[in-house]
């Protein structure tokens, strides 16, 4: 029993990784992830990976804003003190749009960055987890469980088939800046 | 994908059910034009045709401006629906025509009438509040100190001049713009590209600087004593979201006659969003124009939308924030929404029918009022008689192209091959 958790193909080219996907999936190899330096375009419907859910997280954030906003300025405005503005009813809607729209966006904004770095685990501070530094860089990085069924010097010789300038078998998932 | 169109040199050929339900839509918008002045509804028939003259030129404005901002912005996706606004391009002259022609008639035409101080003034039927007779000379009866204030601007002279060099001047650069257009498709390179790139710049500052007035004049001065800073944009944001559904809706009408094999639903998605984000910005101003005015409440300034929110007007007030704001909102926010190729067509309809009312609400409250308000014969029969010339015009301007594509244009591989 080995102790490789992880193997990595590293490419040096985006078409040849996109090939050595294609040759993986070709040999029904499960894919972990992909990471590339740059957006690959067309790579997540090759992965099938399913549209990004952010889009919800924003709509609700949104609505958060825009009640709270809109409570707030009730509150304030018509319930707890009501003062005459210009001869205005005290409960002016149009008044309250640009700080309910204000509320909405602002929300919305922080909701989705906060989303973002729950679901990618980054926060400032925290030590981000890669698993292999060059992907940041210059290396087009398939990672792929090492754990099924397959031989893994079959799936080392796909990936150095497909193009792979370098092949690792890592014990541990990420490294870390150190 | 996206490579398995048929030919670059794919030629539209104008004909059949198009040609004749644009020349019905031309006799109908005749019919009720002479049926308007024949019912001695003159007023309401001249606001009609300025409605419908103004939507018709903005419309062909947006298509110049659609391809300015392509070339500015260098962008690739569109350059293989290019053909499209410049059609609408070339048919300005035509529609500045129209319009100066609609307005000087308005002017020329006088009727007596009543003033709200109950003295009689000839007025003629179109700007009857400063193009009055006598209202600006101070020994006259019927002089209006307001208006004399602003009569070094608001003089028929430099009205008709500034009409007259506006047009004319993006009437040029839109001529430019196809020229060059065509010059490429037998050359090549970057020669034609270049020089649409700088003329697409300068058309852009002028056009930023000119439309608000160009909005103030034909429309704004209808009500010569009020007046709004916002109206230019509003106007612009109405231009704008009115001629992208135009060029959506051609675009699509094309494709599913099979011309424009090349245009996906990646492209009908980005002119999607333009619609959708622009709609936004519509209501942005038009809100912003409102709340300042609601906020301070003058009267001077509140006489606007007072005007508007009386009985006659008032369901129209609202159905024109329904159909302009809410309805894109709702039908197009969704990404997957933006794809489905119908339903981007049905809101592109609807959208255009929406900014015919965002009109209808600018001018009619000015022109014939409350008591006049009216939708009838004159209203919908000289819509579609401008709806059919504006087909008419553009379609067969479009068939004057050797192609339907630019075939050189330097970015029209990354157009073929776009994909969001």
């Amino acid at each position: 029993m080995s102790s490789t958790k992880f193997i990595l193909g590293l490419f040096d080219d985006p078409d040849e990784m996109m090939n050595g996907i294609h040759k993986l999936q070709e040999n029904s190899v499960p894919i972990y992830d992909v990471y590339t330096p740059m957006p690959i375009h067309g790579i997540d419907a090759k992965l099938g990976i399913k549209d990004s859910r952010l889009g919800y997280a924003a709509f609700m954030f949104g609505c958060t804003g825009g009640t709270v906003a809109f409570s707030m300025l009730y509150y304030m405005l018509v319930h707890d003190w009501p003062q005459n503005i210009g001869g205005k009813p005290h409960f002016a809607i149009p008044d309250f749009v640009p700080i309910t729209f204000e509320w909405t966006v602002l929300f919305t904004a922080f909701g989705m960055v906060a989303t973002f770095f729950y679901a990618t685990h980054l926060f400032p501070g925290r030590t981000p987890r890669v698993m292999d530094l060059r992907a940041t860089n210059d290396r087009f990085v398939i990672a792929i469980d090492a754990k099924g069924n397959i031989p893994h010097e079959d799936i080392t010789n796909i990936l150095k088939e497909a193009g792979a300038v370098e092949v690792k078998h890592n014990d541990r998932k990420y490294v870390s800046y150190e | 994908m996206g490579t398995h169109h048929s030919s670059f040199d794919e030629k539209f050929e104008f004909g059949g059910r198009a040609k004749n339900l644009s020349l019905i839509g031309i006799a109908i918008g005749i019919v009720a034009i002479a049926y308007g002045f024949f019912m001695g509804h003159t007023e309401r028939t001249f606001s009609n045709l300025l409605l419908m003259g103004y939507y018709f030129a903005c419309v062909c404005m947006a298509g110049v401006f659609f391809c300015a901002v392509q070339y500015v912005a260098q962008a690739g996706w569109s350059a293989s629906l290019l053909r499209v606004p410049q059609a609408f391009a070339k048919v300005l002259p035509i529609a500045a025509l129209v319009l100066i022609l609609i307005a000087a008639a308005g002017l020329y035409f006088t009727h007596p009438f009543v003033n709200e101080e109950g003295k009689t003034v000839i007025v003629p039927y179109l700007y009857k509040i400063w193009a009055a007779k006598g209202v600006t000379d101070p020994h006259s009866e019927v002089y209006d100190k307001i208006i004399a204030g602003k009569s070094s601007f608001l003089n028929i002279p430099f009205f008709f001049g500034r009409l007259i060099v506006f047009l004319g001047v993006y009437s040029i650069f839109g001529w430019l713009l196809v020229k060059y257009s065509n010059n490429e498709d037998t050359l090549g390179g970057m020669f034609n590209y270049n020089k649409s790139f700088k003329m697409a710049c300068i058309f852009l500052v002028i056009f930023g600087f000119t439309t608000p007035i160009f909005a103030f004049d034909t429309i704004m001065s209808l009500e010569a004593r009020w007046f709004s800073t916002m109206f230019g944009w509003y106007n612009f944001a109405a231009m704008w979201v009115s001629g992208l559904c135009a060029i959506t809706l051609v675009l699509i009408l094309l494709k599913q006659k099979g011309y424009f094999s090349w245009v996906s639903e990646d492209h009908i998605h980005n002119l999607g969003q333009l619609i959708f984000g622009f709609s936004i910005f519509w209501t942005y101003v038009w809100f912003a124009q409102f709340l300042l005015i609601y906020y301070a409440n003058l009267p001077e300034e509140a006489v606007y939308f007072y005007k508007r929110w009386e009985p006659e007007f008032k369901p129209w007030f609202w159905l024109n924030i329904i159909i302009n704001f809410l309805a894109p909102i709702l039908l197009l926010m969704a990404r997957d929404y933006k794809r489905m190729i119908p339903r981007v067509k049905y809101v592109c309809i609807l959208l255009l029918c929406g900014h015919w009312l965002d009109y209808y609400m600018m001018i009619m409250p000015g022109t014939v009022g409350a008591q006049g308000r009216s939708f009838g014969v004159e209203e919908i029969g000289i819509a579609l008689g401008f709806a059919g010339l504006f087909t008419f015009l553009m379609l067969n301007a479009l068939s004057k192209f050797q192609s339907t594509i630019p075939k050189k244009h330097p970015f029209l591989q990354e157009s073929l091959h776009h994909h969001i």
